[in-house]
């Protein structure tokens, strides 16, 4: 694989039922490629977990694979209300999911922090009232 | 311990996933909060869940496992079982509550994270 790989996906925000679809498909593809895995459960989760937030606080989004030699990129982009305190909502714990949320099994706080667990790199930029973009990276 | 035998142990109907009833499984957990499988669960194989809906199944589908057990008499939907199958995961169904189920498994020698007893 001399020539990167690009998987791009919309993610339905309306619908909570889809939500971790990307992610699933993902997770097959990679497979198909022969990735080891270990690196496909580190994608995959890390994947999910932007995923369903993107879902669950940003009304949906956008999510890119680049599949390269070297590594794989997770490049995740909403229009949501933004992120104001990253430091703080990278802390374990910290949620500001409603109790409808927290009722399908999600809103523990533990996401982002999980995702940066699972990968190599993992920025956050964040505009309040503009969106957010979570770029990750898992090397190869 | 065979996915089976957690057939046997719980009472439980195989809702799909009959052909893997053979296959030997080493951990366990449960939960019904998805963050937190995906936070702190490692290689466990099986997920015991009160929780009904599609993520439950993507969840377990992220963290590889192998086989999905619905407590107090919760009942996945068709979509959840197509999703279940698509992957190569069994599902199984009993009435027990999530606290005795966990219990009948884990003392009959299905631990937590990957340890033997
Ligand atoms: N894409 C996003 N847009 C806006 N806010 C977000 C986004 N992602 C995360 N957040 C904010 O950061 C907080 C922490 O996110 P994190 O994923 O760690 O926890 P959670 O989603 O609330 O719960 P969990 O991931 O455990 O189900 C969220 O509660 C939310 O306030
Ligand atoms: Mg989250």
């Amino acid at each position: 694989m001399s020539e990167s790989l690009t998987f791009h996906f919309d993610v339905d925000g309306e619908d909570f039922t889809s939500a971790g679809q990307a992610s699933v498909q993902v997770k097959k593809n990679l497979r198909r490629l022969g990735i080891s895995p270990e690196i496909i459960r580190q994608v995959s989760i890390a994947m999910y977990e932007g995923e369903i937030n993107m879902v669950i606080h940003a009304g949906g989004g956008k999510a890119d694979v680049v599949v390269s030699e070297d590594k794989i990129e997770i490049i995740l982009v909403d229009k949501g209300p933004g992120i104001a305190d990253i430091d703080l909502a990278m802390q374990e714990g910290f949620s500001t999911a409603t109790d409808s949320v927290r009722s399908l099994g999600f809103g523990a706080g533990m996401g982002l922090p999980n995702m940066k667990r699972y990968t190599d790199e993992m920025t956050i930029d964040s505009v309040v009232g503009e969106g957010t973009t979570i770029k990750m990276v898992v090397n190869l | 311990m065979k996915i089976g035998t957690i057939r046997d142990l719980l009472e439980a109907t195989v809702i799909c996933g009959e052909d893997m009833l053979e296959k030997e499984v080493h951990s366990a957990c449960g939960s019904d909060m998805m963050s937190d499988v995906l936070a702190y669960v490692k290689d466990q194989a099986v997920l015991l869940t009160g929780l009904v809906n599609s993520q439950v199944i993507r969840t377990a589908e992220m963290m590889d496992m192998v086989c999905l057990v619905f407590v107090r008499g919760k009942k996945p939907t068709q979509e959840m079982i197509e999703l279940a199958a698509d992957s190569g995961m069994a599902i199984l169904a009993t009435d027990m509550r999530l606290y005795e189920a966990c219990g009948k498994l884990y003392v009959n020698g299905l631990v937590g994270n990957g340890r033997k007893v």
